[in-house]
C-alpha cells in the first residue's frame, strides 16, 4: 500500500507540482522553440517523454550495477585485479556525468534508426525531434535525480528501485507534455493578437510561461497534503 | 563570411551585439533557474567560462584530427569532462554554493552555448582566437546572467550581494524570487533589449 501511495506521490510531483518546464527550467530550449503548433508541440512531448523512460531505464541500471559505492558489476570486475576488501570499495560514481551523457546520446540515436525502420508512421510524427533530444537538459535532469535517489541516500533500503525511477520519468514527460500543449495552444491564439513590437517572438512566450508558472503554483504543497492523508504518522 | 573575424572582434562580438543569451537565445536554463541571487549567478557564470574556454581550447587544438560525423560526440565529452572537474572543485572549495547549484552544474554540459561555440568557432580557428572567442561569449552570458539576478535580487528581497540596498519598509516581491519571476523578468528585459536595439 504505502509502496503504491508512493508510486502516485511521485508521479503526481513530476507531472504537476515540480513540473520539469515550469519549476525546474530544464527543456526551456524546446518549450520556447517548438511551441508553435499544437501537434508539434504534443510531437515534441511525445518523443521528450518516450527518451526519457528509455534514458531513465539505462541511468538505473548503470547507476545501480556500475557506478554507485560497491556496486556488483564493477566489484565483481574489480575483483580480478585487486584484493576484495579493496573491490568492495570500489566508488565511479565521478565518472556519472561522462557516462549518463554518453548512454543519452546512444540511445537516442538508436531509437531514431528502430523507430525509421519500424514504425515509419510514429516516424513521421515526432522523428524530426528526436536528435533535437540529445541536448535536451529535461533528459539529463531526470538522470541526475534519478542518481541522486540512489547514491545520496544514507539508508539502503530507501534507494529508488526501478520502479520509481521509471514512473518520475514517465510522469515527468508527460508533465513536459502538458505545458509545451498549453503552450503551444496559447500561442496559436496569440497570433491573432496585436503585441507590441518588441514583445513579439520569445519575449512575450517567455512572460506567458511566467504566468502559466504562476498558475502551476497553485499546486505547492498537495503532495505534502496528500501524504499526510494517505500515511498519517 | 569572406574575411574572418580576429580574436579582438570576436571577444567583443560576444558581448553585446552577439551576446549569447539575449540575441542569440542560448543557454536559457541557467539564466531563468539560478538567476535568483546574484552569488548564485556569479559562480555559475564562472563555472561556465571555465568549460567553455577550456572546451573551446581542447577542441581547437584537436580540430585537424576530428572526423565530420563523430564531433559532436567528440564535443560533448569534452564538454563533460571538464563538467566534472568544475563540479568537484566546487564541491571542494565552496561546498554550500555547489548544494544550492545542485543539477545544474552537470546541466553545463547541455548548455547550448558551449555545444555551438565549439561547433561555430573552436573546430574551425586556431587556438588564440578560439581562446577569445570563448572569453567574449562568457563575459556576455556573465553580463546577461547578472542583469537578470540583480533585478529578480534587488526587487525580491530588497538587497544586492546580500546586503541591503532598499529601506527595509520595501515589501519583498515574493514572486520574483520564485520560478513565475525568472520568466516574467527575462522577458521584460528581452523586449527591453529588442526596443533599445531597434531604437539605434
Amino acid at each position: 500500500m504505502s509502496y503504491l501511495a508512493d508510486i502516485f506521490l511521485i508521479a503526481l510531483s513530476a507531472a504537476l507540482i515540480n513540473n520539469f518546464v515550469l519549476y525546474y527550467f530544464v527543456g526551456i530550449c524546446p518549450f520556447v522553440g517548438v511551441s508553435k503548433r499544437v501537434e508539434m508541440a504534443l510531437g515534441m512531448g511525445f518523443a521528450v517523454t518516450f527518451v526519457m523512460t528509455i534514458a531513465a531505464f539505462l541511468c538505473w541500471i548503470i547507476t545501480t550495477f556500475i557506478l554507485m559505492p560497491g556496486a556488483p558489476l564493477s566489484k565483481w570486475i574489480a575483483g580480478f585485479f585487486v584484493p576484495a576488501n579493496v573491490a568492495a570499495g570500489i566508488d565511479l560514481t565521478i565518472l556519472s556525468y561522462i557516462v549518463y551523457i554518453f548512454a543519452i546520446a546512444s540511445s537516442v540515436q538508436f531509437v531514431e534508426m528502430y523507430v525509421r525502420k519500424f514504425f515509419p508512421a510514429l516516424y513521421r510524427s515526432f522523428g524530426v525531434f528526436l536528435p533535437l533530444i540529445t541536448t535536451n537538459c529535461a533528459i539529463l535532469f531526470a538522470c541526475l535525480t534519478i542518481m541522486s535517489k540512489i547514491v545520496g541516500v544514507d539508508n539502503p533500503a530507501d534507494a529508488w528501485d526501478l520502479g520509481r525511477s521509471l514512473t518520475l520519468a514517465i510522469f515527468g514527460g508527460v508533465g513536459f507534455t502538458i505545458a509545451i500543449v498549453i503552450m503551444g495552444g496559447i500561442r496559436e491564439d496569440l497570433e491573432l493578437c496585436d503585441i507590441p513590437k518588441p514583445f513579439q517572438g520569445v519575449a512575450i512566450t517567455l512572460i506567458v510561461g511566467g504566468i502559466l508558472a504562476m498558475a502551476f503554483m497553485g499546486f505547492t504543497g498537495v503532495d505534502v497534503g496528500l501524504r499526510n492523508a494517505i500515511m498519517p504518522l | 563570411m569572406a574575411d574572418q573575424p580576429t580574436a579582438t572582434e570576436r571577444f567583443i562580438q560576444g558581448i553585446l551585439p552577439e551576446n549569447p543569451v539575449y540575441r542569440q537565445m542560448l543557454g536559457l536554463c541557467p539564466t531563468l533557474a539560478i538567476t535568483n541571487n546574484m552569488k548564485a549567478a556569479v559562480t555559475m557564470a564562472a563555472s561556465v567560462t571555465f568549460v567553455l574556454f577550456c572546451a573551446n581550447v581542447v577542441t581547437s587544438l584537436i580540430r585537424n584530427l576530428l572526423k565530420p560525423h563523430l564531433r559532436i560526440v567528440v564535443f560533448t565529452l569534452t564538454i563533460a569532462t571538464f563538467v566534472t572537474i568544475a563540479d568537484r572543485l566546487l564541491a571542494a572549495y565552496l561546498y554550500q554554493m555547489s548544494k544550492m547549484l545542485g543539477p545544474y552544474i552537470p546541466l553545463i554540459i547541455v548548455n547550448c552555448i558551449i555545444i555551438c561555440r565549439c561547433e561555430v568557432c573552436a573546430s574551425k580557428q586556431s587556438v588564440f582566437i578560439a581562446g577569445s572567442d570563448a572569453l567574449g561569449q562568457s563575459l556576455g552570458f556573465a553580463l546577461a546572467l547578472s542583469s537578470i539576478a540583480a533585478v529578480r535580487e534587488i526587487l525580491g528581497t530588497g538587497m544586492f550581494f546580500e546586503l541591503r540596498v532598499l529601506p527595509a519598509a520595501w515589501p519583498d516581491w515574493v514572486i520574483m524570487a520564485l520560478p513565475p519571476g525568472a520568466f516574467l523578468t527575462f522577458g521584460v528585459m528581452l523586449a527591453a533589449v529588442n526596443w533599445i536595439s531597434s531604437k539605434k
